[in-house]
């Protein structure tokens, strides 16, 4: 097991009834994004995916799993259990989308302020937050992402195969579309060819 | 196993003893490799403090500490910066672990493991992980843009550690 390390690939499969998901099992295309709410390159990322959302449409599933830097970014931590937290009542992506329009605050009272702005029952927000209810979710989506080969935020794995390119619209546009047709591709083989042996 | 895209060097393959040094880590402190005899050594070589790629890796590394804790590993960042950017580098980003200075003579130390860039005059982005009795347990050169991760070492350590169980 010297040099040479295989392609990295997501370890963790994607799981309908844990994940954080928009759009469908059975679109051409997964995506999962290994995120941190308080990291600029995934700010930036956050208006981009929302366009390649729209011009995919039902083709393309989108994931968000958590992975803060807390050496980098002391909020980040504190907002991805707001996220898990807002989860819990039903609001992840009201959150997720709050937390990267508003990245410059992230403080426990603006925090506060999302889970008021999306009706959240406060006192469950405020306690499991204190508690720190969701910090092991997050460590797991952490580690997850590092037995994963996540090395910095954002990183993206489609279909299962992390992308190394970059991450402007029409280059993570491209790079989509590609896995969608190389799934296609295998998914028509296993359809045509005979059975082995 | 070495694929020449990887990288440019070929690193100091397994099996191999590690070499032994002596660096500085501050302007008063040295860190050699045999006081970590007994344990587990995590080397990353990065070219150079404040470039971005390092920045995330290191970052990385030091979210990680608990998890290299767990198998007793100690992890020492090795680049040619001096001590003087190696303390303001760890203290702008938060860093607890060693920085060693392989200042002088100039990366002697990435010589040593054969992870020196003649062509740039710092070392690749390489990382070694070093098993109790000193020897080279896993080797692996990132290209130098790209931050190599952590589940490289994470693997190397589980397998140190099952070993060691299986002995």
């Amino acid at each position: 097991m010297s040099a040479g390390q295989s392609e990295a690939v997501l370890t963790v499969p994607v799981s309908e009834g844990r994940d954080h998901i928009q759009g469908s099992a059975d679109a051409a295309v997964t995506m999962v994004e290994y995120g941190d709410y308080e990291c600029p390159y995934c700010g930036a990322a956050y208006p981009i995916i929302k366009e390649v959302q729209a011009r995919m449409g039902n083709r393309l599933r989108f994931v968000f799993r958590n992975f803060p830097i807390a050496t980098s970014h002391p909020h980040a931590e504190r907002a991805a259990e707001a996220a898990e937290a807002a989860a819990g009542q039903g609001a992840f992506w009201g959150m997720h989308d709050l937390l990267f329009e508003n990245q410059r605050h992230q403080h426990d009272e603006d925090l506060r302020s999302y889970a008021e702005r999306l009706g959240l029952d406060l006192d469950r927000f405020d306690r499991e937050l204190v508690e720190g209810m969701h910090a092991e979710r997050v460590h797991e989506d952490f580690m997850g992402g590092v037995r994963s080969g996540v090395n910095g935020t954002p990183t993206f794995y489609m279909n299962g195969a992390r992308h190394d390119g970059g991450y402007d619209v029409e280059a993570l546009f491209a790079a989509l579309e590609r896995a969608a047709s190389s799934e296609r591709s295998k998914s028509e083989k296993v359809a045509q060819s005979p059975p082995q042996r | 196993m070495t694929d020449p895209s990887v990288g440019h060097a070929s690193p100091l393959p397994p099996g191999s003893r590690a070499p032994d040094f002596q660096l500085a880590s501050t302007p008063d402190q040295r860190v050699s490799l045999a006081e970590f005899r007994g344990s587990p050594v995590i080397l990353a070589f990065y070219p150079a403090d404040w470039s971005p790629v390092c920045t995330d890796q290191m970052a990385l590394y030091q979210e990680l500490l608990p998890e290299f804790r767990k198998f007793n590993a100690q992890l020492l960042g090795i680049s040619v910066d001096g001590v003087w950017s190696h303390l303001a580098f760890a203290s702008d980003r938060n860093l607890h672990f060693p920085l060693l200075a392989d200042f002088e003579p100039k990366g002697a130390v990435a010589r040593a493991y054969h992870v020196y860039r003649d062509e740039d005059g710092t070392s690749e982005r390489a990382l070694f992980v070093i098993d109790a009795k000193g020897m080279v347990a896993w080797s692996y050169v990132s290209p130098v843009g790209l931050n190599p991760g952590a589940d490289g070492i994470l693997r190397a350590l589980e397998s140190l550690k099952s070993e060691g169980a299986a002995a």
